[in-house]
């Protein structure tokens, strides 16, 4: 250990004896360091924005769907029996591990009118708060979202999409006005961000988003006969009459006799639970996704009773070419990164390689005089090495300050994205050290396998 | 017994398909506590005879013995333990190391010898042999800040910081002017007497080589005459 730490301190003198020189090559060894932990704090930086910007995109999420329903062999696709309820959502969240939200969905399609404008919008969802952090769409353009308790209440409030709102409100603003679904009014709370088409080029921002509850039994259950909303209108004169507080939806007219009391005790009807018509789920990140992927089976196995060997009633989809493009990113990020940081590397250490050759030249004549007073060849060996180690950690120290300088510079200057990187700090040095160790080892061979006689004569 | 032996010692360089003999069978003898100048014209093999002397080189045949130890046959790295512990060098041209103070010259064989000795006691070793060589007041000068003659009493410090018996100088007043010269050899004069150090001295000039007891002359790769330790009485007599 002493001696080690001997060596190392011959090493440093040797260094300072020619402080220009060692300055100049260590600067390859700076900047290849810096340049590696600059860029790769850069680079993860923007590759974890992009990796929002897809994320948002929906790239973790999972849409859980009920499954088919057949008759004689004939599958009405997927979505066809109502399977899913709002507490599979519920238990979703809390017993899968690798999911970070799930929301229940409603949907409706249904005419919306305000003052003297309609409009049908593509969407119409009931769901929870959770449905604005699967998607992403937390922050709203104006208003506040609506609650967990809005939810439980089934309160008439709604969020509106931008195309809505353009095309019901134009330049005025919605918030604390009342629209109209199937005759249900609903008060708008807030408008969502913008948001745009999504990669199948449907306009996303065309939408009403409002509890499920509200959706399922006030707005929906009007509806329950026909999803023909002009057919229903012309079959029921009376619902042409609207009265804006009028809330509830308007009697269907009964085709059948009310059963009594009595009879509803002979005669138990089936109870048709809620259901809902998908269910969305965030995973916790993509790598999870999976893993959500088996919990949710495993799970909606357990809660709807499936029997090994028996079809699912349900099916889990996941956005795999989102997923994929994310991946891909980050690879092409990673890959390019390393090509460059290898080549700076390398460029610093041939500098170094260049620097102790001469080194070893200029100094034949001291390497001679330490073989003459009795050094041997590993001595010699390892002083170059040393000396070799010694720059190339200092470098390395020198570099990762001016590589996080230069990240900091970025950040602060430009306002790019930057995220600390211990590894390429760890990775640096190490890189640093080996080609010390590398490119410092043939100059050093070649001192130690000098002839004292030659070397001492040497001019 | 005598601090060096050699026995029909042979050298011969191989320059290509030439074989060049350089040493034809060399014979000496050299007793502990001797001062001997080596003298040859150039081409006579005195330098070759002081790097075999200097463990630096070893004979095509013939046998070596210092302080009792056979060395022709050594390998490289047994040669550098022997060259550590037993013999000091001082050269023409100082060799010292470029802009590095005098006590860190002085310490520097120390790096291969005395790894484990704490440094504090190596600079107290370092900076007695300095003072003995009167540079006592020069510890942190650097070689460019010093005149010639001082250059070469911090080599003669270095080459003694490790205690050898033996002390080899190839020409160590050759780039010294008259004045130091003296110096120098009265230096190596004090180190003889005081501290029985054995010194050879490889000069051409002669009046260094009045300065030492005997002298060894050579002549086209072998020993003219000074070969053998002359009988005591003759020594004292001399």
């Amino acid at each position: 250990m002493r001696s080690l730490l001997r060596t190392f301190r011959t090493a440093l003198r040797a260094i300072r004896r020619n402080i220009l020189r060692s300055g100049l090559t260590t600067l390859g060894i700076i900047i290849g360091v810096g340049a590696v932990i600059a860029m790769e704090e850069i680079g993860q930086g923007s590759s974890t924005a992009i990796q929002k910007t897809i994320q948002s995109m929906g790239a973790n999420t999972l849409l859980v769907q009920p499954g088919t329903a057949s008759s004689g062999g004939v599958s009405f696709g997927s979505g066809s029996i109502t399977t899913l309820t709002p507490q599979d959502a519920e238990a979703i969240l809390r017993e899968c591990s690798a999911v970070s939200a799930a929301a229940p969905i409603a949907r409706v399609r249904a005419q919306v009118v305000y003052g003297n404008r309609n409009w049908v919008p593509t969407y119409i969802y009931g769901s929870t708060p959770a449905f604005l952090t699967v998607r992403e769409w937390e922050e709203l353009e104006q208003g506040e979202p609506f609650t967990d308790r809005d939810v439980r209440n089934g309160a008439s409030v709604c969020l509106l999409g931008q195309t809505l709102v353009r095309q019901l409100f134009g330049d005025e603003s919605p918030i604390g006005k009342e629209i109209r679904v199937q005759n249900v009014s609903l008060k708008v709370i807030g408008v969502l961000g913008r948001k745009g088409a999504n990669m199948m080029g449907v306009d996303q921002d065309d939408i009403v988003l409002a509890p499920w509850t509200t959706i399922k039994f006030r707005v929906a259950g009007s509806s329950a006969t026909t999803s023909n909303q002009s057919a229903a209108v012309v079959g029921d004169p009376n619902q042409k009459v609207n009265s804006l507080n009028d809330r509830y939806p308007a009697q269907q007219t009964g085709l059948y006799l009310t059963p009594s009391a009595s009879q509803l005790a002979n005669t138990p009807q089936p109870i048709r639970f809620t259901n809902v018509d998908q269910i969305l789920v965030q995973a916790k990140s993509d790598l999870d996704i999976p893993v959500a992927v088996r919990q949710i089976t495993d799970l909606l196995h357990d809660r709807h009773n499936i029997r090994p060997g028996q079809p699912n009633d349900f099916n889990v989809r996941d956005m795999t070419e989102l997923s994929k493009a994310m991946s891909s990113t980050s690879d092409l990020m990673s890959g390019l990164l390393l090509c460059v940081a290898m080549i700076s590397l390398a460029v610093g250490g041939v500098g170094i390689m260049n620097i102790m050759l001469v080194s070893v030249t200029e100094r034949t004549r001291e390497i001679g005089l330490r073989m003459a007073v009795g050094a041997n060849s590993s001595d010699i060996l390892r002083q170059f090495l040393m000396e070799a180690i010694v720059l190339c950690l200092f470098g390395g120290a020198m570099g990762i300050v001016a590589g996080e300088g230069a990240s900091w510079a970025v950040n602060f200057f430009l306002g790019w994205p930057t995220e600390l990187s211990l590894r390429a700090i760890f990775a640096a040095v190490g890189v640093s050290v080996a080609v010390g160790v590398i490119f410092g080892f043939y100059p050093a061979w070649r001192a130690s396998k000098l002839d004292p006689i030659e070397a001492l004569r040497y001019e | 017994m005598n601090l060096i032996e050699l026995k029909d010692i042979h050298k011969t360089y191989h320059l290509g398909e030439i074989d060049v003999p350089v040493l034809k069978g060399v014979s000496l003898s050299i007793a502990q506590g001797e001062m001997i100048a080596l003298m040859g014209s150039s081409g006579s093999g005195k330098t070759t005879l002081m790097n075999l002397l200097g463990c630096l080189d070893h004979p095509t045949s013939g046998e070596y013995w210092l302080d009792g130890e056979e060395i022709s046959k050594m390998s490289y790295a047994a040669r550098a333990q022997i060259r550590n512990r037993k013999i000091g060098f001082v050269f023409q041209s100082f060799n010292l190391l470029p802009r590095t103070s005098a006590l860190d010259q002085v310490m520097m064989p120390l790096e291969y010898t005395a790894r484990e000795l704490p440094r504090s006691e190596q600079i107290g070793m370092a900076r007695k042999l300095l003072e003995m060589v009167g540079l006592g007041n020069r510890l942190d000068h650097e070689p460019s800040q010093l005149s010639g003659g001082q250059q070469q009493r911090i080599a003669i410090a270095r080459a003694l910081v490790n205690r050898p018996p033996l002390l080899l100088a190839d020409e160590p007043t050759g780039n010294l002017d008259s004045q130091t010269t003296v110096e120098i050899l009265q230096m190596f004069r004090r180190l003889n007497d005081e501290e029985g150090i054995t010194v050879i001295l490889v000069t051409h000039e002669n009046e260094v080589a009045a300065e030492a007891k005997r002298i060894i002359r050579m002549k086209d790769g072998r020993i003219e005459n000074g070969a053998f330790v002359p009988d005591m009485q003759f020594a004292a007599a001399s």
